[in-house]
């Protein structure tokens, strides 16, 4: 990795083409396979057949089954084996089929891949990037619809990124892998396919029409830690990430509120600079998950703004989440944080 | 990266597993071994684990190719118990055929069929008692259909409508039912194992009768939790049978990334130092013998079996899933131990006690009352858009009771409800 690969004003990567989010990790996972021997992708159906949301279709048959292979049913394993292979020297990028299925995997996850860099004094380290789909809005019921970042994000030495579109997930991935420490890529399912504005009575939308549609086909990285601006305003600062970015802007535009959406991308590390700065500019400050409220990345996000931008604050911050049950079934569009909760949450925060 | 490899030594290389037949292939199962029915020996079932291993790497098997049953393992069932039998399997696929034909129709979210392995869970749960308790994976429906649990009920739970007892919490086919003693089904896989035999110790501590009886599919034997189970049920002797459904495929992940390659499912008994029995799984009386077996085991306190049910699913993993994608379509045809409604109908009619005039009409009527049912369930919604369950009762069964902070949300969603106008229902 040299420095001149990083991101530039020139466009990176080469020609685009229009992509789902699915087909730009799959080609972030070409791309990083092709120029790098050390980079393997393993989990559950991701060998032959791709995986079950394809993201790994055809990639086995391109760099064989020693580089593309499918595991055993055990979460922990697959975390752990990645681990050693990683403390070989190579790459590896497994993939667990939901996030809801991350938990048996947690020991290794967060008492091993965290620490080993810390507890072996850098003599080891683990270098692996853990894809996962997750988040809710396809009846997926409970054990394929949950939001764990927060349990990650609250474990030190794991990175957690989540990207919001095609082309952000392409590069914030293959930066993900270049990355010496571990990293939680989690993968907002709902948006694979298209854009969700929240409104599951509405028509589906696919990424054809949205900028973050367009993926060069080529490399390109998104430096960790970098929120994106996606849009600009003076009235409050929304911090979302992953489907909620979607959400919240239709919200916006709807409401016609001037807001400022930051969309984090990495939550750890935080772009704390970019909160700040547009926290201090607009004077208030409204943070949007899915993930369940209590404990959530949304307090954090809450703390670290009134901590840092109390005398700039006018009025209070104002999380909108999802809430604190297991994610339902049939009701899962009462449990959505949609466009009435955060509609809601916004007439607050702008009368208070 | 790579180390350099020195001239005395060779050079490693990783073995990955391959299925042998993919998509297109012709199929030919000349490498599973097929071992004569009755030919397995049946030892006491209070006899030492480690005095029959070789039942862990053979096949128990009763039905034979004249359609007899035949052996030291046939069970001497009455012709109304087999007919029972029979009548309970093809119910399960009537239904299944009719609830994925539902979700087909957009009608629900999900379907999971069990085609080709209902012999597993509707002769198993023949062979125990109606309060033993199961705790099952996601494809032995048959054990809720041989219990009478109410197919109406079911078709509920599928729909999430207004008469599902679980409100519309859990994903289709995720029942739970206690007083037909059918623990509440998990999406997360093997977590039900140590959960068996925790039940099966608690029984024996309490000096109570009753054994606990799981099933989890081959692949799922790769969770830790299979292993634990495993553990803790032969350190305490734990009253429980373990069910390890093979049938061949997880999702599209064949058996050999289980460690069927190098061994069986019941050999992973032969380590913990608990029986193993590998039986054929189409073979219903087979399924029924062994069950029938372990429950002794368990209930003289000789300690848990782990019964291997080497069988085939016929069809998709489940409605999301295209198994032509992966596996040759030849593979089903042509599984070498048949279908085990045919060879439960063919061994009845070998005895004289059916034709195929009564199977036909039976078939029949099974597709009338399951349709009644679904008329029946549906009359109480079907999924749609999900907004069948009264809206509050989103907060019910977090916890015993309701923390303030579960109420001030409640109430906000309350609110969320006035604000969009929707004509959602209230308790
Ligand atoms: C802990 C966990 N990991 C992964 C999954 C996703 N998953 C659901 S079913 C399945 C395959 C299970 O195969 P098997 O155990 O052989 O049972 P079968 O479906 O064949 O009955 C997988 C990987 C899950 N539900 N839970």
């Amino acid at each position: 990795m040299t420095d001149e690969m990083i991101e530039t004003a020139a466009p990176a990567g080469g020609e685009t083409s229009r992509m789902n989010m699915i087909q730009a990790i799959n080609s972030a996972l070409d791309v990083m396979m092709g120029r790098d021997d050390d980079v393997l992708v393993m989990g559950e159906d991701v060998g032959y057949f791709g995986g079950v949301f394809r993201a790994t279709a055809g990639l086995q048959q391109k760099y064989g089954k020693t580089r593309v292979f499918d595991t055993p049913i055990t979460e922990i394993g697959i975390i752990g084996v990645a681990i050693g292979m990683g403390a070989y020297g190579l790459r590896p990028v497994p993939e667990i089929q939901f996030a809801d299925y991350i938990y048996p995997a947690l020991d290794q996850l967060v008492s091993e891949a965290a620490r080993l860099r810390y507890r072996s004094a850098g003599e080891f380290t683990a270098p692996i990037t853990v894809r996962s789909p997750y988040g809710g809005g396809i009846f997926g019921g409970q054990t394929h619809s949950q939001s764990p970042e927060g349990i990650f994000t609250h474990v030190s030495g794991i990175k957690t990124v989540i990207p919001s579109t095609p082309y952000d997930a392409k590069g914030l991935l293959i930066a993900a892998i270049e990355d010496n420490d571990p990293v939680l890529f989690l993968e907002p399912k709902r948006i694979y396919n298209g854009p969700f504005d929240g409104n599951w009575d509405r028509p589906a939308k696919n990424w054809s029409a949205h900028p973050g549609g367009a993926v060069p086909a080529g490399y390109y990285r998104i430096e960790l830690g970098k929120a994106a601006t996606v849009r600009e305003g003076g009235d409050l600062t929304i911090l979302a990430y992953g489907t909620m970015v979607h959400v919240v802007q239709a919200v916006v535009e709807e409401a016609g509120v001037d807001a400022e959406i930051l969309d984090l991308r990495t939550l750890v590390p935080l772009d704390i600079e970019a909160i700040e700065v547009s926290v201090k500019k607009t004077g208030r400050c409204m943070i949007v998950h899915e993930a369940t409220r209590t404990g959530g990345f949304g307090a954090e996000l809450s703390a670290l703004v009134t901590e840092r931008c109390f005398h700039h604050l006018e009025a209070p911050v104002e999380r909108v989440t999802g809430f604190d049950t297991p994610y339902p079934h049939s009701l899962e569009w009462a449990y959505f944080p949609g466009p009435v909760r955060i509609g809601q949450a916004l007439k607050k925060i702008m009368k208070d | 990266m790579s180390g350099d490899v020195p001239a005395n030594r060779p050079p490693l290389s990783l073995h990955v597993p391959e299925p042998r037949f993919r998509p297109g292939d012709a199929v030919d199962y000349a490498h599973v071994e097929v071992p004569p029915a009755g030919s397995a020996r049946r030892p006491e079932p209070g006899d030492a684990a480690a005095s029959f291993h070789e039942l862990a790497f053979g096949l128990v098997r009763v039905l034979d190719e004249e359609n007899r049953a035949v052996g030291p393992w046939a069970p001497r069932l009455s012709p109304d118990v087999l007919r029972q039998m029979l009548r309970n399997m093809a119910l399960v696929r009537a239904f299944d055929e009719r609830m994925f034909r539902a979700q087909r129709q957009g009608k629900t979210s999900f379907y999971m069929k069990s085609t080709g392995e209902e012999a597993v869970s509707v002769a198993a749960a023949m062979a125990m008692q109606r309060d033993d308790m199961c705790f099952p994976s996601y494809r032995q429906q048959g054990i809720l259909i041989t219990r009478d649990y109410s197919l109406v009920e079911m078709m509920n739970q599928i729909y999430s409508n207004r008469g599902d007892k679980l409100q519309g919490k859990q994903l289709p086919i995720m029942y739970s039912a206690k007083d037909y003693g059918f623990f509440s089904i998990s999406g997360n896989l093997a977590t039900q194992y140590p959960q068996a035999v925790g039940w099966a110790m608690a029984s024996a501590a309490k000096g109570d009768s009753r054994i606990a009886a799981t099933w989890c599919g081959e692949g799922s034997t790769a969770e830790g939790d299979f292993h634990s189970a495993l553990t803790f049920a032969t350190v305490y002797r734990a009253p429980v049978i373990f069910n390890v459904v093979n049938n061949q495929w997880a999702i599209s992940s064949f058996s050999g990334f289980a460690g069927a390659e190098a061994t069986t499912f019941a050999a992973r008994a032969v380590g913990y130092g608990i029986a193993g029995l590998r039986i054929d799984g189409n073979d219903a009386l087979a399924v029924y013998a062994a069950t029938e077996w372990a429950a002794e085991r368990a209930r003289t306190n000789a300690g848990p079996t782990l019964i291997e049910h080497f069988t085939y699913r016929a069809e998709g993993h489940s409605t999301s899933d295209d198994p032509t994608a992966y596996r040759s379509a030849d593979e089903a045809t042509g599984w070498p131990l048949g279908d085990p409604i045919r060879r439960l109908r063919d061994h009845l009619i070998a005895i004289g006690e059916w034709d195929l005039e009564r199977h036909a009409a039976q078939d029949l009527e099974l597709a009338e009352q399951v349709k009644r049912a679904q008329k029946e369930a549906e009359a109480n919604g079907i999924l749609g858009h999900g907004l069948h369950q009264p809206l509050d009762t989103l907060f019910d069964g977090v916890f015993e009771e309701m923390p303030w902070h579960l109420r001030e949300q409640q109430a906000q969603m309350l609110a969320e409800e006035e604000a969009s106008g929707r004509p959602w229902a209230r308790k």
